[in-house]
């Protein structure tokens, strides 16, 4: 007899099982020979802490009552529960932190998308480490720790989340219109962007600037073309590329300078990150296998203000690019 | 996954894709077939948008002679084309299976969960969505005023549920397949929700347009990811198709 598993949700049997141990064992000791020691939080948490660290939990799916009317989310990140975790267990431990995760999250979906619901995520956080460093190292890690595991062909996009946000401020955009913006960005509706950039008053040269800078990717070179295109009158960008500079000269230094793609447009939807955000890509897998960023705030709402950054794969989206790799190879 | 064969998406000397990553391993075929193949892979829209489209891929030296010639063939790799109804375009493009993608505005605001950039608008395929009633009367403010709900009949039910919505008024979307004219004439809604082009469909069941939602054109839309991999030529293909589409 066969009974339904909700939509979004799967077994995972024998032969893949093995697999995906195979993959999270080097990632594994990928994290553990960098220092990274592995942590567990649990599955659900009071949803008034998780609102802490986001006002929307991080776009939490599943509510329960608990017996005493409590309210408790299933964690749709692993983010915000380590930095509680951080704040609570560790207040004076010294920094940096180095922390990894092997654990589900949990999504909302619409019915008939086929996404998951459940997302299987290996990922790193790094605590009590300021920019560049901290991006260089995740991000260096992470790729290795993919490498390892048998990708070849992945890359990674860097952008800054807080660049667009910081020239809308600059410009004095009204906030109503900068909600509009921001939600164009993050989805890249670069026609509905330029529309609504040609409504607002701005002269040429700061309209061509917003309209260009989300387009702008490629090598480091689409840097000094940003900061051409922005001009000295949007200064408050320049810091922003300044950090973005360093943190891909690190990265240039190391083996996985040719898998960085500068992308200024980048702008991920969670709303805790404050600087560098990070899209990890396979040519096998059509969407983004992971991703992360800088969070400098959100320990802070915990109790404990430290500098953080983070990375995060999708396990079973880098088992689909690792097993086209096998099939290459 | 891709008819291109799918690998890296660096040029030789092409800086802005970055250099230096891995090639396919020595030997693997679909390297040597996808160098003679365009390196981007385009979902076309079949139906009302595909001539235009078409004339357009020509003006850019994209050879659309088989695709013309061949109703029935879905896949022509040579071009770098793959043929499939509009609102499936959102589709391949979000899963990769195409890297870019020519589809109407309607299908983008009807889809609006797809994790898929739009890139350009290519102005041409013009029309409207937009709520249209019997002519003569007003059976939406009827409805409104007396029962507090209208009923309206749409293949659209996200622009048409967020429409009412926006607009304050409680409506029950009724989905349909087929001609959505044919819903109000016989009493099974007071309105529809519908896109037009001349207005002649509506002109010759007699109803009558009430409300603009959007006006709709074609647009180019791009895998987040062939986005960042294949930089270059997405980059190339919207500089140029910029060019070839008259504002």
């Amino acid at each position: 007899m066969i009974h339904r598993t909700p939509g979004g949700t799967r077994d995972v049997l024998p032969d893949e099982m093995r697999e995906l141990r195979g993959l999270s064992s080097h990632l594994r000791a990928t994290f553990e020979e960098a220092g990274y020691g592995e942590v567990r939080t649990p599955s659900v948490e009071y949803e008034d802490v998780l609102r802490r660290g986001d006002e929307r939990s991080a776009g939490a799916g599943y509510r329960v009552f608990d017996e005493r009317g409590e309210v408790l989310v299933l964690r749709s990140d692993m983010t915000i529960p380590i930095a509680r975790m951080v704040a609570s267990r560790f207040p004076e431990a010294s920094t940096p932190l180095r922390l990894s995760y092997f654990a589900h999250a949990y999504r909302a979906v619409e019915p008939q998308s086929g996404r998951p619901r459940e997302v299987l995520q290996a990922g790193i956080e790094l605590i009590g480490e300021p920019a560049p460093e901290g991006e260089a190292e995740v991000v260096g890690l992470m790729l290795s720790g993919l490498e390892r595991a048998g990708l070849a062909r992945h890359r990674v996009a860097i952008g800054d989340g807080s660049l667009y946000r910081m020239l809308l401020d600059h410009l004095g955009v009204a906030p109503e219109a900068r909600t509009a913006l921001l939600e164009r960005l993050t989805r890249r509706d670069l026609v509905g962007l330029e529309a609504l950039l040609a409504r607002l008053d701005l002269d040429a040269g700061e309209r061509e600037a917003l309209t260009v800078l989300p387009t702008l990717r490629g090598g480091r070179e689409v840097i000094e073309t940003a900061r051409r295109a922005l001009g000295k009158g949007l200064a408050p960008a320049v810091d922003a590329l300044d950090r973005l500079t360093g943190c891909v000269e690190l990265l240039a230094g190391g083996h996985a300078a040719a898998r960085v793609i500068v992308d200024l447009g980048l702008a991920r939807e969670l709303g805790y990150y404050t600087g560098a955000v990070f899209e990890l890509y396979d040519p096998a897998v059509g969407f983004a296998i992971g991703g992360g960023g800088r969070y400098d705030e959100l320990l802070g709402r915990f109790g404990r203000g430290l500098p953080a950054c983070g990375i995060v794969v999708d396990l079973q989206r880098v088992h689909v690019a690792q097993a086209e790799e096998e099939r290459l190879a | 996954m891709t008819p291109s064969g799918d690998t890296p998406p660096v040029r030789p000397g092409d800086v802005r894709d970055g250099a230096g990553v891995p090639e396919p391993a020595a030997g693997h075929t679909g390297a040597r077939l996808a160098a003679e193949r365009p390196e981007l892979v385009i979902a076309v829209p079949r139906g009302a948008l595909l001539a235009d489209t078409l004339d357009v891929l020509d003006r850019l030296g994209i050879d659309t002679t088989e695709v013309r010639e061949n109703d029935r063939r879905l896949l022509f790799a040579e071009a770098g084309i793959v043929t499939m109804r509009p609102s499936d375009v959102p589709t391949y493009v979000e899963h990769g299976a195409a890297d870019v993608g020519i589809t109407g505005k309607d299908v983008l605001l009807e889809q609006p969960d797809r994790e898929v950039y739009e890139l350009l608008d290519l102005h041409y395929g013009h029309c409207r969505m937009i709520v249209a009633q019997p002519e003569g009367a007003d059976p939406l403010e009827r409805s409104m005023r007396r029962l507090g709900a209208v009923r309206v009949a749409t293949k659209y039910p996200r622009i048409a549920r967020g429409h009412f919505a926006a607009t304050g008024r409680q409506a029950e979307i009724v989905e349909v397949k087929g001609s959505v004219e044919l819903a109000p004439l016989t009493g099974l809604v007071d309105a529809i929700v519908d896109l037009t082009a001349s207005g002649r469909t509506l002109a010759e069941n007699r109803l009558a347009e009430r409300e603009e939602i959007a006006v709709c054109t074609a647009r180019l839309i791009a895998n987040p990811a062939a986005h960042k991999l294949k930089a270059a030529a997405v980059d190339d293909l919207v500089a140029r198709l910029r060019a070839a589409v008259p504002r």
